[in-house]
Order: C-alpha cells, then sequence, then structure tokens
C-alpha cells in the first residue's frame, strides 16, 4: 500500500538516545503526519524504517529512565507508534531476561534492528483482565510444543513479525515466540478501532501451530506467571509514559490555541475557566512525570517496589490523559471536534490509555490491595 | 544479617498479617500470586546481587526462606568459582 500524503520529509532520522533527540524525532518525522496515519489506519512503512534508523527499535540500549523519556515524546507526537514500540519493547525485553542463548542468537539483532518487529499476545475473545481465564493452549509433544486458539486486540498483529504468545501449558502459563510465517498462523486485521488507530490492531488465529522444544520462553512451572508479570509491567511502563506524553501534547495544543482565539475581543487565554483548564494540565504533566521517573529510577536500581510504582504512574498517566484530552477538545471548541483535529486524536487515544495494559478498574484493585496489605496488621 | 533473615524480613514487610518462620511454606499460606513471586525474585537478584537461571526458577527454591537462603548460597558460591 503506498500512502503519499502520509510520507514524511526526506531527511534521514539522527539516533534517538534521549529526550531531546527524540522530541526532535518526533516533530520532525512524526507530529506532522501523525493525523494521516490516524485516517489511514496505518504507520506506514517509511515511518517504520525511520524509527529503526533513530535506533527506537532497540529500547534496551537504553536506561529505563531515559525509554520513558523516549516514550513520552513519542506518545506526545503518535500513541499509534507509541504503541508499536511498547509491545515491541516488551518482546525484546521479554527475550533479554528469560531467553536461552540460541533464541536471543536468533532473535536479538532483528528485533534491535528494527527488521523483525514484536507483538504481544495476551488478550482473547474470551479473557481480557481476566488472564488467567485464558484458553489458548500448549501442548507439549516429544518434539516441541503445538499452539492452538485465539488471540485479538493484538497491537501490531497486522505487520509483527514475531508474536510473544501466552497461552495455558499443564502446569502453568507459559510465554512461546511464534514467528508469522508458521503454518497454521492466521491474521485477520482490525480496522477502525476508536483509538490508536493506526497501531495495526489483529486478531492472531493459531491452529494446530507447530514449534519446537525452544519455543517456550522462560521458565515452566510455578514461575511461568513471573514472565508474565514482568512483561506486563514495562508494558505499562511505557503505557504511563505515552499517557503522560498525550497530556503534554493536549497542553501544548491547548495553550497554543488559547493564545490565539479570541471570544469577545480577548485571547482564551485571559479567560479564568480557560486558565484552570490548562492550570491543571500544567501539574498533572509535571507529576505524572515525576512518577513515570520514579518507576524508572526503580527499574534501573533492579527494585522490586517498581512493580507497585509502574501501576501508580500508569494509573495517574492515564486518567489524566483521559480527562486532559477532554478538556483540550473543550477549549478547542467545535475546531477541536474537526475532522484531522490533533486534540480529537488525542480525546479517542486516551480512552484507550485506560484500558490497556491493566484498565482503571484493575489498577485500582491492585493498589488497593497493596494499602491494604500494608496498613493491616 | 544472614539470608535468611534479609528474606523473611521482605515477605514478613509485604505481608505484615502472616505470621511465617523460616521453614513455612509460603505458597501453603494462599498469598503468592505472581506479583509477588516476581517481586520475591527480584528482591533476590538485587539484595544478593545474583542472577537466578531459568532451571532454578522452581517452586521448591522458593517455598520456604530456607530454601531460598539456599538457593543464595549455592548461586553466590558459584560466582565466586566463576
Ligand atoms: C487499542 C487496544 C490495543 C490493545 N492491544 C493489545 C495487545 O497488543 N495485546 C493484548 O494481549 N491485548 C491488547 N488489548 C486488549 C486489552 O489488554 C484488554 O482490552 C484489556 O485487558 C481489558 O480486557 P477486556 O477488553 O476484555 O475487558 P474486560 O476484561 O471484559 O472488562 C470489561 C470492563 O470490566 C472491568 N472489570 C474487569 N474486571 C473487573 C473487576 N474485577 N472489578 C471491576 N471491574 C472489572 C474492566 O475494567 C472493564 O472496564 C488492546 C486493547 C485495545 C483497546
Amino acid at each position: 500500500m503506498t500512502l503519499t500524503s502520509t510520507a514524511p520529509a526526506p531527511a534521514g532520522a539522527a539516533p534517538v538516545t534521549g529526550r531531546s533527540s527524540a522530541r526532535a524525532f518526533v516533530d520532525t518525522h512524526v507530529v506532522p503526519y501523525a493525523d494521516a496515519y490516524d485516517s489511514s489506519g496505518r504507520v506506514p512503512e517509511d515511518l517504520l524504517r525511520r524509527a529503526a534508523e533513530a535506533g527506537l527499535w532497540d529500547p534496551l540500549s537504553m536506561d529505563m529512565v531515559t525509554l520513558g523519556e523516549v516514550h513520552e515524546e513519542v506518545g506526545r507526537g503518535c500513541s499509534s507508534l507509541r504503541s508499536l514500540l511498547t509491545v515491541h519493547t516488551m518482546v525484546s525485553w521479554t527475550l533479554r531476561r528469560w531467553g536461552t542463548d540460541a533464541q536471543r542468537d536468533r532473535w536479538s539483532a532483528p528485533l534491535a534492528a528494527g527488521d523483525a518487529l514484536g507483538a504481544f499476545c495476551l488478550s482473547e475473545p474470551g479473557a481480557g483482565s481476566d488472564a488467567a481465564g485464558i484458553t489458548t493452549t500448549a501442548t507439549q509433544t516429544g518434539d516441541g510444543w503445538v499452539i492452538d486458539g485465539v488471540k485479538t486486540w493484538t497491537t501490531g498483529g497486522q505487520r509483527a513479525d514475531v508474536f510473544l504468545v501466552f497461552a495455558r501449558t499443564a502446569t502453568s502459563i507459559g510465554a512461546f515466540l511464534v514467528p508469522r510465517d508458521t503454518p497454521g498462523v492466521t491474521v485477520t486485521p482490525i480496522d477502525d478501532m476508536l483509538g490508536t488507530r493506526a497501531s495495526m490492531l489483529a486478531t492472531i488465529t493459531f491452529d494446530g501451530v507447530a514449534l519446537g522444544p525452544d519455543a517456550l520462553l522462560g521458565p515452566s512451572g510455578f514461575t511461568a506467571g513471573m514472565v508474565l508479570t514482568g512483561t506486563l509491567d514495562l508494558g505499562r511502563y511505557s503505557v504511563a509514559a505515552g499517557s503522560l506524553g498525550i497530556v503534554q501534547a493536549c497542553l501544548e495544543a491547548s495553550a497554543g490555541y488559547a493564545a490565539r482565539r479570541e471570544v469577545g475581543g480577548r485571547p482564551l487565554a485571559e479567560l479564568p475557566l480557560i486558565q484552570a483548564k490548562l492550570s491543571d494540565m500544567v501539574t498533572d504533566a509535571r507529576a505524572a512525570r515525576l512518577l513515570v521517573a520514579e518507576a524508572g529510577r526503580l527499574k534501573d536500581a533492579g527494585e522490586s517496589a517498581t512493580i507497585m510504582a509502574t501501576w501508580v504512574a500508569k494509573y495517574f498517566a492515564s486518567t489524566a490523559a483521559a480527562r486532559h484530552a477532554s478538556e483540550a477538545v473543550q477549549i478547542h471548541g467545535a475546531s477541536g471536534c474537526a475532522p484531522g483535529s490533533p486534540v480529537a486524536r488525542f480525546y479517542r487515544d486516551a480512552k484507550v490509555m485506560e484500558i490497556i495494559e491493566g484498565s482503571n478498574e484493575v489498577q485500582r484493585i491492585t493498589i488497593a490491595g497493596q494499602a491494604e496489605r500494608e496498613t493491616t496488621r | 544479617m544472614s539470608s535468611k533473615t534479609q528474606i523473611l524480613d521482605f515477605i514478613r514487610g509485604r505481608y505484615p498479617q502472616a505470621e511465617i518462620d523460616e521453614s513455612q511454606d509460603i505458597f501453603a499460606l494462599g498469598f503468592v500470586n505472581s506479583l509477588f513471586a516476581m517481586e520475591l525474585v527480584m528482591f533476590v537478584e538485587k539484595t544478593f546481587g545474583v542472577t537466578i537461571p531459568n532451571e532454578e526458577l522452581r517452586i521448591d527454591n522458593f517455598r520456604t526462606a530456607d530454601a531460598m537462603s539456599a538457593l543464595v548460597a549455592r548461586l553466590t558460591s558459584d560466582l565466586a568459582v566463576a
């Protein structure tokens, strides 16, 4: 498919090594085209290549604090690209944390170069929040594994080269690396989602998919569940950062519009009710940034407290994104509802952030559970 | 502080209401979910400067503080040899 209307500017992409280079990449290669990606329903190959040139598919080359900053910047520009980056990062990290030498030899280099994109397959038609309810099975055979089941809402599923599939084994839930071209794998695109519309979702059917013994990633038995916990933790961190990016984007768009737009001969920016909205955006962006940075710092230090810190950061940032995206549309009035309006895109994307990687409700249950444990004696 | 005491302190810190000792099977107490298992493994790796290989991530190595400190001793002696 050729998408001439969405083709980014020709300049090559400089390496992204931290916040400022990420900001420059996003301002040059993403922001001007993100609305076109949104309406065409895909992030074009050209941008995927540019992201590869910039090193974005090699997230593990950075520490976690930096990764959070980079994902915030990408999320500021385009939540669809950030979502693709999130699931790819989850696959890359899981491979590094749990992979055998042979698994790393096969996948690390192509994943880091962006020659192979990863996707994360947990949700099923009958199981979302309740991950324990998945019914996809991995059956151990004499010479490997056979996977059967249906995964859905897979971000990047239309495009990914390798799927990280969570399936029920005889004893637990295991993680399996499944190349897209394995016989028995069928990819059915899901188009026209409410938000992250360019993130190329798919339903993936696994029908008697035969894999070698090395398809299992990480331990089997009781600790297999930890692979999922760790993978989701990192995804949640990336979504927290991306949600913060949405808040920042809402702030920048709203402050600019409020300065330009006049009502009754005065700029919107002078109206106290508008100022109240802008000040809340500033405050929540700063608070979310601190929460994300703290979760990242704890990850870099290998502290187990990062898991709860990440839940809190994601809960705060995603709800802030939904709230402020709604206010950003409000500030823009009809212009905010118009076709191609960035704030309309932020509004739709922000809603998704409250659902993925642990919905708001699940986050509150988990955070409250911790509070209860810590205070009950 | 011995590794056993540090491990017990960590578990008690997370579950103050549970009364556990070093030989108690924490899985039998029913509060170990995958979140806590992950935290426990991260705690052991960070505190004792070890990486637990996949083949050591077996339930029997994590049932009790005794078993976990034996695992730590094994992994740190591997480090000393390496
Ligand atoms: C754009 C998009 C991209 C996605 N990408 C991926 C992906 O790449 N890979 C993947 O595996 N999945 C993906 N998902 C799926 C996502 O992880 C699930 O949507 C999410 O886990 C929620 O599951 P569900 O939609 O089945 O909702 P359900 O689990 O059916 O929940 C429905 C509602 O009930 C609430 N609820 C659930 N349990 C409780 C409870 N105990 N108490 C109170 N309320 C509760 C939920 O919060 C929600 O509001 C994606 C989803 C979207 C929208």
